[in-house]
C-alpha cells in the first residue's frame, strides 16, 4: 500500500481535533459553571459554593492546561498539512481566526493565572471578575471557531479570483446560514456534556458520604440545568437539522442513509449503507416519517444520494452512524433527567441508589454526544473543505509525502495516548479526594505575591 | 496594492513584527528559565524556577498563536509556504510545548513520575527553542518555492546555519531566562543565576557573530545592503549598540543589580531582531516574495485591523495587570504557613 498524503493528513486532522474538541466540550461549559459558582458565593456567603467551586477549579486547571497545549497544535496544522487550503481561503477565514486569538485566547490566558493563583491576592469581587472574563473567553473562542467552521460549511459573501476566496462582505462571510444553528447547538451540547459530568460527579460525592452537601448541591444544580437544557439542546438539534436540509442536502440525505429522493421519504431506523452498491442492506424503517421530522410534513420532498454525483457523496456508512450515536445518547440523556425528575418529585432522588450508580456511569455521555455530533458535520462535509467549492483532495499540501505524515501522525499518537490518560487519572484522583478545602497536592493559593501553585507538594516543602 | 491613505500592509508589518518579538521576549524568558530548570538539581530551587512562571507561561504562549494566526491572515501566501517548509522543526516544536506545557500541572500531581515530568519541562523547553532556532535560520536562508508553494524537501531546513542558530536561540533564550530570575528571586538562587546568565551570554554573543559574518557572506544581497556606501554609516550604530548592550550586560551581571541584566538583554534581543529584519527587508518570505507580495487583500487587512487596534491594547492592559498581580520575588516556603 502507498501511503497517501491526503488520507494521513485527514488521519491526522482527526486525530488532533478530536482529543483537543473533548477539552473544550467541557471547559466552556465548567468554565460557566465555576463563574455562577463564585457569583453565587460572592453574594450569598454560603460556604458550599466556595467549596464547590474550589473544586472544580482543581478539575479545570488540569483539563484548560492540556486545551491550551493540543489548541496551540491546532492552527499549525492549517499550514503543515493544508497549505493551499490557507492559500485559498485565509482572505476570508483568516481574520476569523485570528479575532479568537484576539478575543478569546488571551482573555482566559490573562485571568485564568487570577483565577487558579490568585484568590488572596486580588479582592472577591475581581476574582469572580476574573472567572466570568475566563468563561466569556471561551464562549467567544467558541464564536469565532464556529463562524469558521460555518463558513467552510456554508460559504457566504466571497468572490472566486485564481481560484482563491476573496471577501466580498464581511457580515456575509461571518454570519453565515449554518452559524446561529451551529453555534446554538455546539454551546448548548458543551453545556449538558459539562452538567452530566457534574451531574456524575456530584452523585458520586454525595454517596461517598464525606461531602454530602456539596454532592447534593451539584446533583441539584446539575439536575435543574439539563432538565431545561437537554429539551431545548433536541430543539436547536432538529433546527440544525433543517438548515442542513436546505443547505447540504447531500450530506442530510447521507445521515438518513437515503439513497432515493422524493416525496413522503421513510425514516430509516437502522441499516447498512452500502456506498458502492448505491443502497442500504438490513434496511428498517418507517414509511414518510422522514418528510415528516426532516421537513414537518409528511408529504415533503427530500432529496436523495444518488440526486448527486457518486464524486461528491460523502461516506455515508460514517455519516449515517454518527449521526445515530449522536441521537441516541440525546435520548438517553433525556430518559437520564426524566426520570431523575421524577424521583425527585416523589422525594426518592437521594435514597435511589440505583440512580446515582446510574448517572455515575453516564459521566462521559455528553462527550460521545459531542464527537458523534462533530463526526456527523464533518465527514458529512466531505468530500469538500470548502462545500461544493473546494475539495478536501486539492487542499492538502503539495510538497508532502506519506511518510512524512505518517511519521508526524506517529508522533501525536505517542505524546496524545501519553498525556491525555495520564490528565484524565488526575481528574479521577481529584474526583475521589473530593471537595476537601486545601488541595492535598497542591495548595493553589499564592499569598503575597508568592505562587505556592505547582510546585508546593516537594517533600521538603511540607503540606498545607 | 497600496491604499492611498494608509498603507496597511505596513501597519501589518509592524503588528506582525512586534507580535513575534514579544513573543520571542515572553515565551523566551519562560522557555529559558524551563531550560536553566534542568540544569540545576536542588529542588527547592526548582521549585521557585518553576513557580516563577507557573501563572504566566499560558498567556505567553498565547502570542505564538497570535504570530502564527496573524501571519496567515495578513500575509497567507508567506503561512502557505514558511509553515510546510519548516514541516518537521514545527512538528518537534509542538509536541515539545505539549510536554513542556502539561508538566506545570502533572508534575505535582504524579510524583510517582516527577522525574519524568521534571525531565519533559526540561526537554520539552529545550526542544522547543532548538525548533524554533532552526526555524529562525531555514527562514533566514529561505526556501525553495514553486509557484505558490514550497517545493523542497521535508529536510532542507537543517543546515549547519540552522543548527548554529538553533543552539544560539537556545543561549539566548537561557540569558533571557536568567535574567527573568534576577528579578524575581534572591539569595543563594539569584547568584546562580547570574553565573548561568554570564555563561548564556558569552554563547549569545559568539553566535551573533559569527550570524553577522556568515549571512552577508552567504548571501550577496545581505552584504549590500550592510556595506554599501551609504548605508553603511547609517546602519554602523546596529552592530555598535549590540556590543555596547552585550558588554553592559556582562557588566551588570556581575553587579548588585535584579532589573538591568534583564532589561539588557531585552536590548541585545532587540538589536539582534532589528539586524536581521534590516538583512532581509523588504521579503516575507526571504529572496522570493515581497511583504506586499504575500498580503491578504486589503479588505482583509482593513476588517482585522479595525478590531485589532482596539484588542491590543486591551490585551496589553490586563496583561499588564495579571503580571502586576503577580508581582515581587517568588519564594518557596512562603504559600506554606
Amino acid at each position: 500500500m502507498t501511503l497517501d498524503p491526503v488520507l494521513l493528513s485527514r488521519l491526522q486532522f482527526v486525530w488532533v481535533v478530536a482529543w483537543h474538541i473533548i477539552l473544550p466540550a467541557f471547559t466552556v461549559g465548567l468554565a460557566s459553571y465555576i463563574a455562577m459558582l463564585e457569583a453565587l458565593h460572592f453574594w450569598t456567603r454560603k460556604p458550599v459554593y466556595l467549596a464547590v467551586s474550589t473544586f472544580w477549579t482543581r478539575i479545570f486547571a488540569v483539563s484548560f492546561g492540556m486545551g491550551v497545549v493540543s489548541g496551540i497544535i491546532m492552527p499549525f496544522q492549517f499550514g503543515t498539512n493544508w497549505s493551499r487550503f490557507a492559500d485559498a481561503t485565509a482572505d476570508v477565514v483568516g481574520p476569523l481566526f485570528a479575532y479568537e486569538g484576539l478575543t478569546a485566547f488571551f482573555l482566559e490566558a490573562a485571568f485564568l493565572g487570577v483565577l487558579l493563583f490568585g484568590r488572596k491576592l486580588v479582592p472577591a469581587w475581581a476574582h469572580v471578575f476574573a472567572a466570568l472574563m475566563v468563561a466569556s473567553g471561551t464562549l467567544f473562542s467558541s464564536f469565532w471557531i464556529l463562524a469558521v467552521n460555518s463558513w467552510m460549511q456554508t460559504p457566504a459573501g466571497y468572490t472566486v479570483v485564481d481560484g482563491r476566496f476573496l471577501p466580498a462582505d464581511w457580515t456575509a462571510i461571518v454570519f453565515t446560514a449554518s452559524l446561529p444553528y451551529r453555534l446554538a447547538h455546539v454551546v448548548s451540547g458543551f453545556y449538558v456534556t459539562t452538567a452530566f459530568v457534574v451531574l456524575g460527579v456530584g452523585a458520586y460525592t454525595y454517596r461517598a458520604g464525606k461531602f454530602p452537601a456539596e454532592g447534593r448541591l451539584m446533583l441539584r444544580m446539575a439536575l435543574g440545568f439539563l432538565a431545561v437544557m437537554v429539551p431545548l439542546q433536541m430543539v436547536l438539534g432538529d433546527l440544525h437539522g433543517l438548515n442542513t436540509l436546505a443547505h447540504q442536502p447531500a450530506k442530510l440525505a447521507a445521515m438518513e442513509g437515503l439513497w432515493e429522493g422524493g416525496e413522503g421519504v421513510p425514516a430509516s431506523l437502522f441499516a447498512i449503507p452500502d456506498q458502492a452498491a448505491e443502497t442500504n442492506h438490513l434496511d428498517i424503517e418507517i414509511p414518510k416519517l422522514g418528510s415528516l421530522y426532516l421537513t414537518h410534513d409528511w408529504n415533503g420532498k427530500v432529496q436523495g444520494l444518488k440526486d448527486f454525483p457518486p464524486e461528491n457523496r460523502p461516506p455515508v456508512i460514517v455519516v449515517y452512524f454518527a449521526f445515530r450515536i449522536m441521537v441516541g445518547c440525546g435520548l438517553l440523556m433525556l430518559a437520564i433527567v426524566v426520570l431523575g425528575w421524577f424521583l425527585v418529585w416523589r422525594r426518592r432522588l437521594l435514597e435511589s441508589r440505583w440512580y446515582l450508580t446510574l448517572v455515575q456511569w453516564t459521566v462521559p455521555i455528553g462527550f460521545v454526544a459531542v464527537l458523534a455530533g462533530w463526526t456527523t458535520t464533518e465527514v458529512g462535509r466531505q468530500p469538500w473543505t470548502v462545500y461544493g467549492l473546494l475539495r478536501t483532495a486539492d487542499s492538502v499540501t503539495p510538497s508532502l509525502t506519506g511518510l512524512d505524515v505518517l511519521v508526524s501522525l506517529l508522533g501525536y499518537m505517542v505524546v496524545y495516548l501519553l498525556v491525555y490518560p495520564t490528565g484524565l487519572g488526575f481528574m479521577r484522583r481529584i474526583v475521589l479526594t473530593g471537595p476537601v478545602p486545601h488541595d492535598p497536592e497542591a495548595d493553589t493559593a499564592i499569598e503575597s505575591g508568592r505562587p505556592a501553585g505547582p510546585v508546593i507538594a516537594l517533600p521538603q516543602g511540607g503540606q498545607s | 496594492m497600496n491604499g492611498p491613505i494608509l498603507d496597511l500592509v505596513g501597519i501589518w508589518t509592524v503588528i506582525l513584527a512586534v507580535g513575534v518579538f514579544f513573543y520571542v521576549l515572553l515565551d523566551g524568558f519562560d522557555l529559558g528559565v524551563g531550560m536553566l530548570y534542568g540544569l540545576t538539581r536542588n529542588s527547592a530551587h526548582r521549585a521557585i524556577i518553576m513557580n516563577s512562571i507557573a501563572p504566566v507561561w499560558d498567556g505567553n504562549e498565547t502570542w505564538l498563536i497570535l504570530g502564527g494566526l496573524a501571519l496567515l491572515a495578513a500575509f497567507p501566501l508567506a503561512f502557505a509556504i514558511i509553515i510546510p517548509a519548516l514541516y518537521f522543526p514545527i512538528l518537534v516544536m509542538l509536541l515539545a510545548l505539549v510536554f513542556r506545557g502539561v508538566a506545570f500541572e502533572f508534575r505535582f500531581r504524579d510524583k510517582a513520575h516527577l522525574g519524568f515530568w521534571d525531565n519533559g519541562f526540561f526537554w520539552g523547553s529545550a526542544f522547543a527553542t532548538f525548533s524554533q532556532g532552526i526555524v529562525l535560520g531555514a527562514f533566514v536562508q529561505g526556501f525553495q518555492v514553486t509557484g505558490r508553494q514550497f517545493s523542497g524537501g521535508p529536510l532542507d531546513c537543517l543546515t549547519p546555519f540552522s543548527l548554529l542558530t538553533g543552539f544560539g536561540l537556545m543561549a539566548g533564550y537561557a540569558l533571557l531566562g536568567a535574567g527573568w530570575l534576577l528579578l524575581k528571586t534572591e539569595g543563594e538562587l539569584q547568584e546562580w543565576a547570574r553565573l548561568e546568565g554570564r555563561r548564556a551570554l558569552i554563547l549569545v554573543v559568539l553566535a551573533i557573530a559569527v550570524v553577522s559574518l556568515w549571512t552577508p557572506w552567504a548571501e550577496p544581497g545581505i552584504a549590500a545592503r550592510w556595506f554599501s556606501w551609504p548605508d553603511i554609516v547609517f546602519l554602523a550604530p546596529v552592530p555598535l549598540v549590540t556590543a555596547a548592550l552585550a558588554a553592559g550586560t556582562w557588566v551588570t551581571l556581575g553587579q548588585r543589580r535584579d532589573a538591568v541584566p534583564f532589561a539588557l538583554s531585552i536590548g541585545l534581543f532587540l538589536m539582534s531582531y532589528l539586524g536581521l529584519a534590516i538583512s532581509l527587508w523588504p521579503f516575507i518570505v526571504p529572496f522570493r516574495y515581497t511583504l506586499w507580495q504575500a498580503a491578504s487583500s486589503e479588505s482583509t487587512q482593513a476588517f482585522l485591523l479595525v478590531g485589532t487596534l482596539f484588542l491590543l491594547p486591551v490585551i496589553l492592559l490586563y496583561t499588564g495587570w495579571s503580571y502586576w498581580v503577580f508581582r515581587g520575588k517568588v519564594r518557596a516556603d512562603a504559600g506554606y504557613h
